[in-house]
């Protein structure tokens, strides 16, 4: 299931695959990921072709839909530098999907070989950045959740938290059933709403009763979908995507 | 077709929406489920403690992928060695047929009373609803089953049937139909029980039971439990009838022992359960009990259909322990019932379109959010997700079409939206003209974006979108090479 | 075409073809390598955690462990079985005992509401027991009939002590079973449960409440061993 993947050293350049989601709704959160990876001295190429992985369509069943974008993306990334994926659900989509999704075409290596440099960003800044954080910010309680994708499909269930645990005034709480879905799963959300809600409700209340302040996602769909009904609770407690947050208080 | 009834009303997967929004709103049930779920993931996470989980997955999922790859010759070779055991074997292609060959087992003994062990394969063929229209009547033992049938319901999960009831509920029930005295004690209400369903195993003709590994070798039928109802079924009435789907063959008893740890960790977590039987034979010359008749119906019902296909044939793995259900939160949520089916949950989802049709079942492959907990707990490692992903395909028309009702799904609208995102997201320049007239992507997304902002805000488009941002931002600033790293 | 012949055509001629089928390696089921100590602690543990009853005592001194189980559980009526050592020895011990002794080498049909309603307890040999799971291993024989460990609200099981293996593997493959199997074999862990009602565990739902095992070693005193 999650494939043993071996590190290579830090990289001079790296291709960065925004998403469709970041693009849209939270491009800051996209660019703090490329001046995190700038800082640790790496050229970030930013193919201007890009536009989303296909995954959408793919869950909806519109394979052939979800073939053609994908194929699209395929050609964005020549060079062999790695593939840095602001997002566990994109990331798992490109590394795992699309092996599957070309197998048995014309495109099936390329697939493969584009699948093999993608790297989700945590999963990029711990084990290939080896990234050390100084913490600028005030002390305050921050929840993680770490989607359903960087957690199940990618295995990356302890990059986020391991990296929040750099920043010396931040205290990390741990929500109960941290491992459970938040109810977004992309169309999900919306072919049924009402079980998608119950989720986000338990999800938010258990980051409230965690003493949370804040909390942080390596994934937009999720903070999207958490902080979509934090906002419309009201509360207090504000979502960030980690590559914003972590830029934020050590820049 | 096959819907299941209660005494409330009549659960189908076509009512998955209703019946969803039902259970949600029902306090009651979402404490019942919650509650046992959370049990129920701990006590599996706790018992399978020291042991090589992932080893032994691995091992199931192979002996699984073995017998399922010589199936039709265990199956010959089961049959083989049942019969020269004394065990008369039975073929159904259907539900129906499979129910009429044990009716005619039931009339040839002049059988009135036919006690159950539990059996999913006998409620997926509705076996009791079918015997009592012949004057047999069937007569649940598991008590789970037992308190779901004096409810008039149908188990809300493979392994605890009546997991959506509680302690107070179930001594109503037992109250109103048997007469039992009104109490919280579950030993009072377990010993209540007891007497009523002995008396029943005294006077069966018949017992049915499911299996859960069928030995080929040997010719020997397992069956895993942990109340004796189960030893009770086959063992005290004369007559003895196994049922059970043909993929449930292995092929040695030495592939028995990984599955049953791993069977009775990943179902209850339970190192293990209190009674593993293990029946080849009917009674033989000299023996003083047990049945003096064994008969083995095998059941095809769909199965042979989703044999044909390399992915789809990974459903058949399966060995119905529940861990899918227990850790799916959308199941958590709504409950057994909700889904209308024989076999609820992740599991459910992927096996009932095969059973049912997609017709019936289609809104069942999109309720998940694929959160890929079914998948991660499965202990034969059935890709649950990539299958549920499968299905979605086969319903919108755009698989192999070789699953009932493919295609079912689609909309001239739908596909039409997903055409328009293909066409947006295969032409860059004008996807970056799009997205930064935010407005329209809202164009893309599926109808029913208003229930979003029933329960969250509505997702804001960024003033600015990232390739907007990136292009300023590289413009602002020289190339970063490795000389100036420390520039900020 | 009979239904049994269609359904194997169709298995046979498979549309994506043959399968191939992997080998399977059970080194995770087997290899445990413990000792006999570690052994019974782990049965005694197990069987324990699940609400097994064990009483140490010896080969010589069993019947008097048997004799004051029976005695502080109330039991008047025992069923057991005639050839076997074990029922042998139980019937030579209690005969000038309170206990009655019920024979169960005759057809159930004869008795069984005797044997449902008037049987206290129920008396088995075992042909071993498993360290891993704190099962005990019984194949049901004409002496020793398959309900005497169900039927009877207390089951008392005789084991000795060195035939406990480690696992269920082990027991399968060392005892040579796919070579015969008999009309039924059991595996017993516990006595009866139930967790239907609430999640809430309850003893006795339809087989026995209580299991007793007289764990015999080979040498010791009772009470003294280990």
């Amino acid at each position: 299931m999650t494939p043993v993947k071996l590190y290579t050293p830090k990289p001079e350049k790296v291709y960065f695959f925004g998403t469709c989601l970041v693009d849209l709704f939270y491009p800051e959160a996209g660019l703090d990921a490329i001046r995190l990876l700038e800082r640790e001295g790496i050229e970030v190429l930013f193919p201007e072709d890009q536009t989303c992985c296909g995954q959408p369509a793919f869950t909806s069943g519109y394979q052939q839909e979800a073939r053609a974008v994908a194929a699209a993306q395929l050609s964005l990334f020549p060079e062999s530098w790695p593939i840095v994926v602001p997002s566990g659900s994109c990331g798992g989509m490109m590394r795992t999907h699309y092996p599957q999704l070309f197998a048995g075409t014309e495109l099936e290596e390329r697939a493969n070989e584009v699948a093999r440099r993608v790297y989700e960003l945590t999963e990029f800044l711990v084990h290939v950045c080896h990234l050390k954080l100084d913490d600028r910010g005030t002390p305050e309680k921050v929840a993680m959740h770490t989607s359903c994708s960087a957690r199940r499909e990618m295995g990356l269930a302890d990059t986020g938290p391991a990296l929040l645990s750099q920043l010396g005034k931040v205290e990390l709480v741990e929500q109960a059933r941290a491992a459970e879905c938040c109810g977004f799963g992309g169309t999900f959300a919306v072919r049924h709403p009402e079980v998608s809600a119950a989720m986000v409700e338990d999800k938010t209340a258990a980051i409230v009763e965690a003493g949370a302040q804040r909390f942080v996602t390596s994934d937009c769909g999720c903070m999207m979908n958490i902080g979509g009904r934090f906002e419309q609770q009201k509360a207090p407690v504000q979502g960030e995507h980690i590559a914003s947050y972590l830029w934020r208080r050590t820049s | 077709m096959s819907e299941q009834t209660s005494g409330v009303y009549t659960y189908s997967p076509r009512q998955f929406h209703r019946q969803a929004h039902d259970a949600l709103g029902n306090p009651q049930i979402r404490a019942n489920f919650r509650k046992a779920m959370d049990g129920l993931m701990t006590k599996r996470r706790e018992s399978f403690g020291d042991w090589e989980l992932e080893t032994l997955r691995e091992l199931g999922a192979n002996i699984r992928m073995r017998a399922l790859a010589k199936l039709p010759d265990l199956l010959e070779q089961l049959e083989a060695n049942c019969e020269a055991n004394g065990i008369k074997v039975h073929w159904a292609e259907d539900g129906e047929q499979a129910c009429r060959i044990i009716r005619e087992i039931c009339e040839s003994h002049g059988a009135t009373s036919v006690v159950k062990g539990k059996s999913m394969v006998s409620e997926e063929m509705h076996l009791n609803a079918h015997l009592e229209e012949a004057g047999i009547e069937a007569l649940e033992s598991d008590l789970g089953e037992y308190l779901v049938q004096l409810n008039e319901q149908t188990p809300s999960h493979i392994i605890m049937p009546a997991i959506h009831l509680n302690t107070d509920e179930i001594s109503e029930i037992l109250h109103e139909k048997t007469g039992t005295e009104r109490t919280r004690d579950v030993d009072t209400m377990t010993a209540a029980a007891r007497s009523q369903l002995r008396e029943r195993f005294m006077n069966a003709d018949v017992g049915v039971s499911g299996v859960n590994f069928a030995v080929a070798e040997t010719g020997t039928l397992c069956l895993v439990e942990n109340e004796g109802n189960g030893r009770m079924t086959t063992t005290v009435p004369p007559v003895h009838v196994a049922v059970t789907g043909i993929e449930k063959v292995v092929e040695h008893l030495r592939d028995v022992p990984p599955l049953y740890a791993l069977l009775s960790r990943s179902a209850t977590g339970q190192h293990v359960t209190t009674y593993f039987n293990m029946i080849s034979s009917p009674r033989k010359e000299g023996e003083h009990d047990g049945p003096k008749e064994v008969h083995l119906v095998l059941v095809d019902n769909g199965r042979s259909n989703i044999y044909q296909d390399d992915e789809l044939l990974d459903t058949l793995r399966c060995i119905r322990c529940g861990a899918c259900m227990n850790h799916c939160p959308v199941y958590t949520r709504v409950g057994g019932h909700t889904y209308g089916t024989t076999y609820p949950g992740p599991i459910g989802s992927i096996l009932s379109p095969h059973l049912m049709g997609l017709e019936e079942t289609k809104d069942l492959p999109t309720a998940s959010s694929l959160c890929g907990a079914c998948g991660e707990v499965c202990p034969v490692k059935i890709p649950i997700p990539d299958l549920l992903v499968r299905l979605r395909r086969e319903s919108v028309g755009e698989g192999r079409g070789n699953v009932p009702g493919a295609g079912i799904k689609r909309t001239r609208k739908e596909a039409a939206a997903w055409k328009g995102f293909q066409w947006l997201a295969t032409h860059p320049a004008a996807w970056r003209i799009g997205t930064s007239m935010a407005g329209r992507f809202k164009a893309l997304m599926p109808s029913k974006l208003g229930v979003w902002t029933e329960y969250r805000t509505a997702p804001k488009p960024a003033a600015t979108t990232l390739h907007a941002l990136v292009k300023k931002h590289q413009a602002a600033k020289p190339r970063v090479d490795k000389s100036d790293k420390e520039r900020r | 075409m009979s239904a049994r012949d269609a359904i194997l055509k169709r298995l046979r001629e498979r549309t994506d073809g043959p399968l191939s089928a992997p080998e399977s390696d059970f080194a995770v089921v087997t290899h445990r390598g413990w000792s006999g100590q570690e052994r019974l602690e782990r049965f005694e543990r197990w069987i324990a955690s699940v609400h097994g009853e064990v009483v140490h005592t010896s080969r010589k001194g069993w019947t008097e462990a048997l004799a004051r189980v029976l005695a502080d559980k109330g039991v008047r009526r025992l069923a057991l079985g005639k050839q076997h050592p074990v029922a042998a020895e139980a019937r030579q011990a209690l005969v000038d005992t309170e206990v009655e002794l019920v024979d169960v080498n005759r057809d159930i049909e004869a008795w069984q509401r005797e044997q449902f309603e008037s049987v206290d307890a129920g008396l088995t040999s075992t042909l071993g027991g498993i360290a891993e799971t704190g099962s005990l291993w019984l194949w049901p024989t004409p002496d020793e009939p398959r309900l005497i460990s169900l039927v009877p609200s207390i089951h008392v099981a005789v084991l000795d002590a060195d035939t406990l293996e480690d696992t269920l593997f082990d027991v399968v493959e060392k005892h040579g079973w796919a070579n015969g199997m008999p009309t039924n074999a059991l595996l017993i862990s516990g006595p009866s449960k139930t967790a239907d009602i609430e999640q809430t565990l309850a003893y006795g739902v339809h087989g026995p409440r209580e299991l007793v095992v007289l764990l015999r070693h080979a040498s010791a005193a009772p009470g003294d061993e280990k």
